[in-house]
């Protein structure tokens, strides 16, 4: 079976946006939902040296996240009516629109925060992988914006291949990988935390609800 | 051109079947309907057309859009994905700003309608009128001007809001077929520098930052490029790129832990704004008590590092750099690093660990960013960085560099031909609403008029094309305010905008303009490396409404003027960009044949040099190679300056010294009072480009703006938290916005973000939280210039 997966490269990530933006821009979507948020993730303090000088340790990094097409995806299991799906073929996790009943389940369930319920809609909305883009042999709209060519998208296998230094997703914020087993591999940056030892912050709650 | 790709609204009707198709399976989605062939097909029916067209706004980028177009709207925007995007060939990808685009072509507040002003000026307060009756009003006042007061006091307002090679110039071009306008020198984002590094190197000169990859070690004064030079084929990329190729340690100087600090740096200095000449006048007094400098690059290369190499003028005075770096000229203060701790906040142990560092790493690139100048006392801070590079010898080498902002390898441009200007008078830049104020007492000696002895007429009519340097851009708003809505000062203002902004409210006539994508565009790429670029834009819509061009708008001002013909010379403007392309490729038979260029979109250009490296050729051979100073050698005592340093009326606390050290800002942190305790910086941001964008619901969702920096150490003595509704008061003016606690800036300073829109209410507090607001009019010593970061203030919850 083939699984799809994103690749983020933290090293890279500058927290510029423009994937987030440009999904909004080719999927229309509203100010309030997002199907691909950047979480700036920072900690430290400023403490005064002997001499009376504040001198700063702190530390700050971006982390681009969608839906990471999970093996193990939390929403599908809260969802009541089976809209949430695993695709059978891409692995992608999808919603059946027509089946959603919009209960907000499935965004409460999902600790990387990707299902959102557009009222407007009536349902869910999430990230699809830009299957149709892919189907037409191009990369998601994130993945071909990004101005620091910090992302990809391709098979496991594929990802595995092009970016071997890479791991399964597993730094701060982001939960534990073995919650969900997520399909997003992420080169750290050297700031970065291990999720299960962090001891920072999101500096940026507002832009990323 | 047939669009192949998708749109939205097949996507969202393809939902809908996939919706239904899963419906009848109960249960997962069908393989075969996600990718199978017949879905794009299916797709590709909902388009019309796909338009090349770039992002105009002025954020140093210049990035290609591609606009998809159904039913005369654009439905959104694709970036450049042409080419294989390797190295030197690079894919100029749009940011965040340029992919939400279309929410500004089609917003709803977009100006439709040519206006005339009914109240005071600023408030606000137009009536819809028709094009002749624009027309007529604006030939009639300008004809009434031209009369009564001459050419000198016409003015074309500085603007960047549209980026295009093809478009502002035709303003110039009006004004000089009709006897001139007054001159203006310099930029608001760069006039400290540019004015300043001339008598250092005889030009402002940096290395392309592509460079970098040849370094072993980089230190950026307040350079922020992955931050404000978000582009897929500029600055922040390349610099990215360079740093992962060639491995070099990267320290950040900065007030902010800016983006760049973060993300990009191996050690972040943080430092008191305003003092960066002070930290890098201990850093000399190290180099040199430790005897780290190059000896030999100093005699041979500059004049005015010690005794030996003064000019006559200055010798036998202990007026040498060495003299004033070791406390043995006239104020007699060692720049020791434990001086320089009290002023910069930057310890003195970290003073001397980087100047060793920096004086024994080979070949070490020192960089500085434009925030760092645009300050009370820029002019000075600018050559003084300089000083690090020359000190070392790393001028004129690959992996070196000047200590300049980085300069760009461009693709050509092409110029609209203006005409030679009758009136030779020039205005700095900022100095524009003390010449509506009272032009004829601003002199070469007390404003830095050029060309002429003082302006002969106060500024009476302004042309203002696509900005916001009336008020919301320029500074001290409260008092341009109050000289703008006296309507016998300045007696004519003419705005073209596409939203009433704050500037747009002071305009007599408002002409409703059409966005750079709705009209035929030249774009040439800024801060390249490796590779130039441009870009053919087409209009991807008609504009709606009574919106026209601005070329369409001066051809009827020409024709009321009786010089359309000669305005025009028969082209429109879709002709005219042709004519000014083939001329420049008569120049250059490389480039492509306009049809190519239109064509391709992106026409991306190798730098042949590889990279740019500045000053090469004197590096080499000095002598056959002089620099373009008096003495054709970097002038570390600079007599010119000292003349004017003589001879020029300032302030006491405005300094001009012949050396480049550093000089207490006028307004800087020695100047603070119980009432004003903090320095406040702006920065540059994100979510918008200057004053673009910033009304973009999208956009300020993604970077929620108004957002104060403050260190915890302040928060905390102020009872602040994250979030609270807040007041910043300077002398000029209070603005209300939320606290964002954070360590991401120095104790004792905040930071802003600029470009927010003025929006004042009734007890004049700006809710708006436009950092100008906040701003001095009082212009830096020498180049008369904006000092944008030299704020002193208080912050109070609200």
């Amino acid at each position: 079976m083939t699984q799809y997966a994103f690749y983020f490269n933290g090293k890279r990530c500058t927290g510029c946006k423009t994937c987030e933006l440009a999904c909004k821009d080719r999927y229309d979507l509203t100010p309030e939902i997002s199907y691909r948020k950047v979480f700036e993730y920072g900690g430290g303090d400023w403490t005064k040296d002997a001499d009376g000088f504040y001198v700063p340790d702190v530390f700050t990094y971006y982390v681009s996240v969608a839906c990471n097409h999970c093996d193990d995806p939390a929403c599908t299991k809260v969802c009541p009516t089976g809209a949430m799906h695993k695709d059978a073929d891409g692995g992608l996790v999808l919603v059946d629109a027509d089946r959603c009943i919009g209960c907000g389940y499935c965004h409460m369930a999902c600790p990387y925060n990707a299902p959102k319920v557009d009222r407007e809609k009536g349902h869910t909305v999430k990230c699809d992988g830009c299957a149709e883009r892919v189907a037409a042999g191009q990369k998601p709209i994130c993945v071909e914006a990004c101005p620091l060519r910090a992302l990809d998208f391709g098979t496991k296998e594929e990802m595995e291949q092009a970016h071997g230094d890479s791991q399964v997703a597993d730094i701060a914020p982001l939960p534990q990988k073995e919650y969900t087993h997520p399909n997003l591999y992420v080169d750290p940056c050297k700031h970065a935390q291990m999720a299960n030892e962090a001891t920072g912050k999101v500096a940026n709650i507002l832009e990323v609800m | 051109m047939v669009d192949t790709k998708l749109t939205r609204r097949t996507f969202l009707k393809t939902s809908g079947a996939l919706g239904a198709l899963a419906v009848a399976g109960g249960g997962a989605v069908a393989a075969d309907s996600l990718f199978g062939a017949a879905v794009p097909q299916a797709l590709a029916e909902d388009a019309d057309s796909l338009v090349w067209s770039a992002c105009g706004v002025n954020c140093e980028g210049r990035c290609a859009l591609r606009m998809h177009v159904k039913d005369g709207k654009v439905n959104w925007v694709e970036s450049d994905n042409t080419g294989d995007d390797s190295e030197a060939n690079e894919q100029a990808r749009a940011c965040q700003r340029g992919r939400s685009i279309r929410r500004w072509i089609n917003h709803p507040d977009r100006l439709q309608y040519p206006m005339k002003r009914v109240g005071e000026r600023g408030s606000g307060k137009f009536e819809r009128i028709t094009w002749d009756e624009a027309i007529d009003e604006i030939a009639k006042n300008y004809k009434k001007v031209l009369e009564q007061y001459g050419p000198e006091a016409v003015h074309i307002q500085y603007a960047t809001g549209n980026q295009a090679k093809n478009i502002r110039n035709f303003i110039k071009r009006l004004c000089v077929l009709n006897g001139g306008c007054l001159n203006y020198y310099g930029s608001y984002s760069s006039a400290q520098i540019s004015r300043s590094l001339p008598f250092l190197y005889g030009k402002k000169a940096s290395n392309t930052n592509s460079d970098i990859e040849n370094s072993k070690l980089v230190v950026q004064f307040g350079e922020n490029a992955v931050e404000n030079k978000m582009s897929g084929a500029g600055a922040g990329y390349n610099l990215t790129r360079a740093l992962e190729r060639g491995g070099a340690k990267l320290i950040v100087i900065d007030p902010r832990y800016s983006d760049q600090a973060a993300t990009r740096a191996d050690e972040w200095i943080p430092i008191r704004p305003g003092t960066d000449g002070a930290l890098v006048d201990a850093m000399a007094y190290v180099m040199i008590t430790e005897d780290l400098v190059d000896h030999d690059f100093l005699n041979r290369y500059c004049i005015g590092y010690d005794e030996d190499t003064m000019p006559e003028s200055a010798k036998g005075k202990h007026a040498s750099y060495k003299d004033y770096i070791l406390g043995e000229s006239e104020d007699g203060t060692a720049k020791t690093p434990q001086w320089a701790a009290e002023i910069t906040q930057v310890p003195p142990a970290t003073i001397e660990r980087l100047a060793r560092e920096i004086a024994t790493t080979k070949p070490c690139a020192i960089y500085q960013g434009k925030g760092m100048q645009r300050h009370a006392n820029g002019e000075q801070a600018a050559r003084s960085v300089c000083m690090l590079p020359i000190l070392t010898g790393n001028v004129g080498i690959s992996g070196g560099n000047t200590g300049s902002e980085h300069e760009d390898f461009e693709a050509e441009a092409i110029s609209v031909p203006t005409g030679d200007n009758p009136v030779k008078t020039s205005l700095p830049v900022f100095g524009w609403l003390d010449a509506i104020d009272h032009g004829p007492e601003m002199t070469s000696l007390n404003a830095g008029i050029q060309n002429a002895e003082r302006l002969s007429v106060p500024i009476k009519f302004i042309w203002n094309y696509a900005g916001n340097c009336l008020t919301n851009q320029h500074g001290e708003i409260d008092r341009a305010h109050e000289i703008l809505s006296d309507p016998t000062k300045c007696e004519f203002i003419v705005s073209w905008e596409t939203f009433l902004t704050d500037s747009t409210k002071y305009a007599d006539i408002v002409l409703p303009d059409a966005m750079p994508q709705e009209q035929p565009t030249y774009f040439v790429n800024e801060y390249g490396g490796k590779m130039g670029y441009f870009i053919i834009g087409d209009a991807a819509t008609e504009p709606d409404f009574e919106r026209k061009t601005l070329y369409e708008a001066l051809t009827m001002i020409a024709e009321r003027l009786g010089c359309k013909d000669e305005f025009t010379e028969g082209r429109t403007e879709a002709e005219w960009l042709e004519h000014l392309y083939n001329e420049m490729r008569a120049e250059n038979p490389d480039y492509p044949t306009f049809a190519e260029a239109k064509a391709a979109g992106v026409t991306r250009v190798a730098n042949p040099d590889v990279h740019t490296v500045a000053f090469k050729d004197f590096r080499e051979d000095p002598v056959a190679n002089p620099l373009k100073t008096p003495s054709g050698k970097i002038e570390i005592y600079s007599e010119a300056l000292q003349t004017i340093a003589d001879t020029w009326e300032l302030d006491k606390k405005d300094i001009i010294r012949a050396l480049p050290v550093y000089a207490q800002e006028n307004g800087g942190y020695a100047d603070a009072t119980p009432e004003h305790p903090l320095q406040m910086v702006g920065y540059h941001f994100k979510g918008h480009v200057h004053s673009s964008y910033a009304s973009i619901d999208v956009l300020k969702q993604a970077n929620r703006e108004r957002h104060l920096w403050i260190n915890p150490v302040d928060a905390d003595a102020r009872k602040l938290k994250e979030g609270d509704t807040i007041r910043v008061s300077s002398d000029q003016g209070t603005i209300e916005v939320n606290a964002h606690v954070t360590p991401r800036i120095i104790p004792g300073t905040v930071a802003l973000d600029q470009g927010a829109w003025y929006d004042g209410d009734k007890n004049g507090v700006d809710k708006g939280g436009c950092i100008n607001t906040l701003v001095s009019g009082h212009p830096s010593p020498l180049a008369k210039a904006n000092p944008s970061h030299t704020i002193l203030v208080d912050v109070k919850k609200a």
